[in-house]
């Protein structure tokens, strides 16, 4: 292209901004369709004006309920849609162009809301502590501007403040992650990414007790969370410069050799395969971090341990789904021309984060950061199932996460009812001898230790099968090898709390085990009933994510 | 639609389970009644499936089969065969005198809570490991009984861990840290067998594409399933492994000393007369069913593998000083003559083997709970500790006695049939090893009369002087056991007419025939 080519298109920018406005198209946009994230944005925007007007007696109840139904009513809105078809024959992608409205992104934006609801359910509960100046109180700071044992936290303690602002976070948080597995270009894929990672990061450092830690727990977060934004940021500027588009669409065609039309500023770039390999590379970097796989893992232990536990339930569960949709629609929209060459690149990622996830479990002797190594190598055996790259590898990725989030949420929700004097005792050490104290507990937490163990007739056994069965289909058969490995590595340290709990002797001053509120019976009871139903009788389920498997284009 | 025997054959223990566990605290004897009447009623349906069992009949019988879980190609398909049978009455047969010798084992300590109910819990285990066992005897799925294979180590677990010998030397701590050691070693031991089986399950899945036993082999026999030598091999030593894993062979056996050294008598019964059953029944059904080239390719290292158990095991019960350790090692010798019959592919290696694990199960438990009334008495399991028992209590000294010489195989008791079959069986295709394989028997004389002389003879300790005889809950729990080892050892053939059948069934899917001319084992 010469540069006189170039000058009249300036030209016609020029004129066209100065030309009149009725030739700017308005954007069409499916608001049924996009009904869900709307309902929950909605939601959210309503909860901060909460915030603002409702006094601060009713604030607390009005969030719970708002929240609750808002993201009860985007469920509704979800299953309503995949009733009317758009998981399958209708499937399309709407607002022109940037969210695809399919069967992964509604059967994951369905589990996202339900442990949505769970999670919100736990955030809510403020009986297991015992009231502090004469107010209840949850897991939340007080004030969370306050320094930490500055005369201001003292002043809003006796007062009574709560961290309220924590539902409205919740609820942006949950839209972003709606949009993320549903994002179908690159740019709305990043403004989702921090739609929900922005929210996290606060959530993270309102802590009620161990105040610093949890502040701590944010910054690196914060830190490593921008790190890969800017990866994934980068990333997309090269795939840009790639394809001349950042629909996941064009791309695609781009990708498969058929280049539409050379956009006359890129064409020194465009077809350019450097930047397409780099590009890709560093997207998916970014998505990798989100989901915690090695060596992207390194600020998963610490943020789950530093974060107030019901957040760590929330994330662990909630951004896992989102991360892994977003990457299956990436890696199975935009590259399908490329699966050889990133499969033997996830082929590492997976090994490496399935063996190095468990082994590094094994010494961990904090609770929550021994679930932190678990979730990394669980993140591993999903990529097994990822890489298989075949419509079963989708669906068993799908069938997955769903079994994954509720265990998860359960999981750290019984967490928060073992206490001391010092809050949550999360040193395992503190647990020995919890089933003889309290033995339903410990047999609940049991039955979720099993489940990520992946013993038959829990749900992480049926998971764990269909994600090793689509790669064995998918020729990926060392990695099944490699991943029962360390499904064996693993089962010893969640055996190791069992035999904390059950065989040995409680100690006098052991933790006591708070009686909590509904609130919190119902998301552990619902994590134990959804546990087993999908371990005993999977057929349901397994029918659902396969019918939600496949992607529109 | 028929009735659904098998189904509620293993049903019945199951429920029985959950609601002996919802008995509530103060109510502990009811809880302990509930579990006897439940293995008593399994026991009754087990003896009907024995009655409607057809030797002559198809292969299979009793089938059941219903869709279960469509996208792993799972099906919950039952049917027995005559090895299945005969294996479920050993089961069914053995639980009422496993709660009947546990019933003063699982009582909960003054110093425990209230709310820990350890009684429930104990008989509720043991009916749920009763469940899973006669369930798995029953599966023609290879998934259904790779779950049931899996899931029965949770309640063994707990079974082991939770509810220790409170006969130990040392302190209460020790002996806790040594029981949980025990429980985690059983569990990792087999949970690492049970994955590898899972890589091969999968494996098979991914070549076979169904887990339903009949239609794999029907694919096989017609030609439309063909697998590559190396395939069948490598997914037969993933099957195998597990099961040499819960058999145990050696050298995957260290963890049967200890669980069954720091398990209760009835729990160490438990383990090594029924659960570890479904290792060797196992190898029978789908190691030979599934693979039989590989199966025959594998048969040498098998064979040399059996010898060395059989030889070790017995070597080293005779080095023990601990009577639970001394008998999980004569255990350990017995499996291996199992397996070597398996594996010696002769008909009558392979009835041999099944009449053995049928009496191998009959009489360790005789020895085992006879051993467990003694060592509760004492409250030490050290051989050293005992001297002169036969004087004070004679009763239990002649039971044990009667336990030891059915477990050294006495012509005139049941195991005598079995290990005879296994060691002709053996002879007329392994000449070698047969004779090998003899030196076992000998060893275990002098385990057993050296177990004998140094407990039960000689002159009376300070401490067994005084000690009580067998009470009527403890003879009603023993006498039977003999009963039925000396008319399965004069009259064995009920139990060889269901199993010569099953045997014949199994030999033709290995395509092998006896070297010498037939000979109908053991009429």
């Amino acid at each position: 292209m010469s540069a006189t080519a170039v000058a009249p298109v300036v030209h016609t920018l020029w004129t066209t901004a100065a030309g009149p406005i009725d030739k700017i198209p308005a954007p069409h946009i499916e608001y049924t369709q996009l009904s869900p994230v709307l309902i929950v944005v909605g939601a959210a925007v309503v909860s901060v004006l909460v915030e603002a007007f409702v006094p601060r007696k009713a604030r607390h109840h009005t969030q719970v309920f708002l929240s609750v139904l808002a993201l009860v009513a985007a469920f509704a809105a979800v299953v309503g849609l995949a009733a009317g078809g758009y998981g399958s024959t209708k499937a399309h992608i709407a607002a022109m162009g940037a969210i695809a409205v399919d069967g992964p992104a509604l059967f994951l934006q369905g589990v996202i809301l339900l442990s949505a609801v769970l999670a919100v359910l736990t955030f809510a509960e403020r009986r297991l502590d015992p009231a502090d100046h004469g107010h209840r109180v949850d897991s939340f700071a007080a004030e969370a501007a306050a320094v930490p044992g500055s005369d201001q936290e003292k002043a809003a303690v006796k007062a009574g403040f709560t961290t309220t602002e924590v539902f409205p976070l919740t609820l942006f948080a949950v839209a972003g992650m709606l949009v993320f597995p549903a994002a179908n270009d690159l740019l709305t894929l990043f403004i989702a990414l921090e739609v929900f990672s922005l929210p996290l990061y606060l959530l993270c450092a309102v802590a009620r007790r161990k105040r610093l830690m949890s502040q701590e727990a944010a910054v690196k977060y914060f830190l490593l969370g921008a790190f890969s934004s800017a990866f994934l940021l980068f990333g997309i500027a090269l795939l840009y410069g790639y394809a001349g588009s950042v629909s996941y669409a064009d791309i695609a065609q781009v990708v498969s050799g058929d280049v539409p039309a050379v956009d006359p500023a890129l064409a020194q770039t465009m077809g350019n395969d450097v930047l397409l390999l780099i590009g890709f590379a560093m997207v998916l970097m970014g998505l990798l971090f989100k989901v915690g796989a090695v060596p992207f893992h390194m600020w998963t232990p610490d943020v789950y341990q530093g974060a107030p536990t019901p957040v760590t339930g929330f994330m662990a569960a909630a951004t896992k789904v989102a991360a892994f949709g977003a990457m299956l629609r990436f890696l199975y929209v935009v590259l399908p021309g490329l699966t050889w060459d990133w499969r033997p690149v996830m082929w590492g990622v997976a090994i490496v984060t399935m063996l190095g996830g468990a082994v590094v479990a094994i010494t961990q002797t904090d609770i929550k950061r021994l679930l932190a190594y678990s979730s990394i190598a669980h993140a591993g055996f999903i990529l097994a199932g990822v890489i298989a790259a075949t419509p079963t590898g989708v669906s068993s990725v799908l069938f997955y996460l769903a079994a994954y989030s509720f265990v998860t949420i359960g999981a750290f929700a019984v967490v928060t009812l073992v206490r001391d004097a010092g809050g949550e005792a999360t040193h395992l050490s503190k647990w020995a001898g919890l089933g003889r104290r309290s033995p339903l507990v410990a047999a609940v937490f049991a039955v979720f230790l099993l489940a990520f163990a992946g013993i038959p007739l829990t749900s992480g056994f049926s998971g764990k099968f269909a994600v090793f069965k689509a790669a064995a289909d998918g020729g990926a058969g060392a990695l099944v090898v490699v991943g029962v490995i360390s499904s064996a590595v693993a089962a010893f340290f969640y055996i190791r709390v069992i035999v904390l709990m059950f065989f040995s002797e409680p100690k006098a001053d052991g933790p006591t085990v708070a009686v909590p509120s509904g609130l919190t019976s119902v998301a552990i009871t619902a994590g134990v009933v959804v546990t087993l139903a999908l371990g005993f009788a999977p057929q349901y389920f397994l029918d659902l994510a396969s019918q939600a498997s496949v992607f529109v284009r | 639609m028929s009735f659904p025997l098998l189904t509620v054959t293993a049903a019945v223990p199951a429920v029985g389970a959950v609601l002996t566990a919802a008995v509530p605290a103060a109510r502990r004897t009811a809880a302990k009644w509930l579990a006897l009447l439940v293995s008593l009623a399994t026991l009754v349906l087990a003896a009907v499936v024995f009655a409607r069992f057809e030797p002559g009949g198809d292969r299979y019988q009793l089938t059941e089969s219903h869709a279960w879980i469509k996208d792993f190609g799972v099906r919950y398909e039952l049917g027995v065969d005559g090895i299945g049978v005969a294996l479920i009455g050993l089961t069914a047969l053995l639980i009422p005198f496993i709660v009947l010798a546990g019933w003063h084992d699982a009582d909960p300590l003054e110093t425990q809570s209230k709310r820990w109910r350890p009684t429930q819990g104990f008989f509720a285990l043991i009916l749920m490991v009763e469940a899973m066992v006669i369930l798995s005897f029953e599966a023609t799925d290879v998934f259904l009984f790779y779950i049931l294979f899996e899931a029965m180590l949770i309640p063994m677990y707990f079974l082991i861990g939770g509810f220790g010998d409170r006969a130990h030397s040392g302190t209460d701590e020790n002996a806790a840290a040594q029981r949980s050691y025990a429980a985690v070693k059983f569990l990792l031991y087999n949970l690492a067998g049970g994955l590898i089986m899972l890589a091969a399950v999968i494996g098979l899945y991914v070549v076979a594409g169904n887990f339903s036993l009949t239609e794999i082999a029907e694919a096989r026999a017609n030609g439309q399933l063909d697998m590559a030598t190396s395939t069948e091999r490598w997914l037969f030593l993933g099957f195998f492994f597990a099961f040499a894993v819960k058999a145990p062979l050696w050298p995957l056996h260290t963890w049967l000393p200890n669980a069954m050294g720091e398990a209760t008598a009835p729990v160490a019964v438990l383990i090594t007369a029924v659960v570890d059953k479904v290792g060797t029944f196992a190898m029978l059904r789908f190691c030979l069913g599934l693979f039989p080239e590989a199966s025959k390719w594998a048969t040498p290292a098998i064979i040399v593998l059996a010898l060395i158990s059989i030889v070790y095991g017995a070597l080293l019960a005779v080095g023990q000083r601990d009577i639970k350790r001394l008998v999980a090692y004569a255990s350990i010798s017995h499996f291996g003559f199992i397996i070597m019959g398996i594996f010696a592919m002769t008909s009558q290696g392979q009835s041999g083997a099944t009449l053995y694990m049928v009496n191998h199960g009959i009489s360790t438990a005789a020895l085992m709970l006879v051993a467990g009334f003694l060592i509760s008495r004492r409250g030490s399991r050290l051989i050293a500790d005992y001297g002169g028992v036969q004087k004070a209590a004679p009763v239990l000294a002649g039971t044990f006695l009667i336990g030891g010489l059915a477990t050294l195989s006495l012509p005139g008791l049941a195991p005598f049939v079995s290990e005879f079959l296994v060691l002709v069986g053996t002879f007329a295709r392994y000449p070698v090893a047969g004779i090998v394989a003899t030196t076992g028997i000998v060893l275990a004389a002098l385990y057993v009369l050296v177990l004998y002389q140094r407990t039960m003879t000689g002159p009376a300790k300070e401490e067994t002087r005084n000690m009580p005889d067998l009470r009527a809950r403890e003879l009603v729990v023993v006498a039977p056991l003999i009963a039925v080892l000396i008319l399965l050892g004069v009259y064995p053939q009920p139990l060889t007419d269901v199993v010569n059948p099953a045997v014949r069934h199994t030999m033709s899917d290995v395509q092998q025939k006896d070297p010498s001319p037939e000979v109908e084992a053991a009429k």
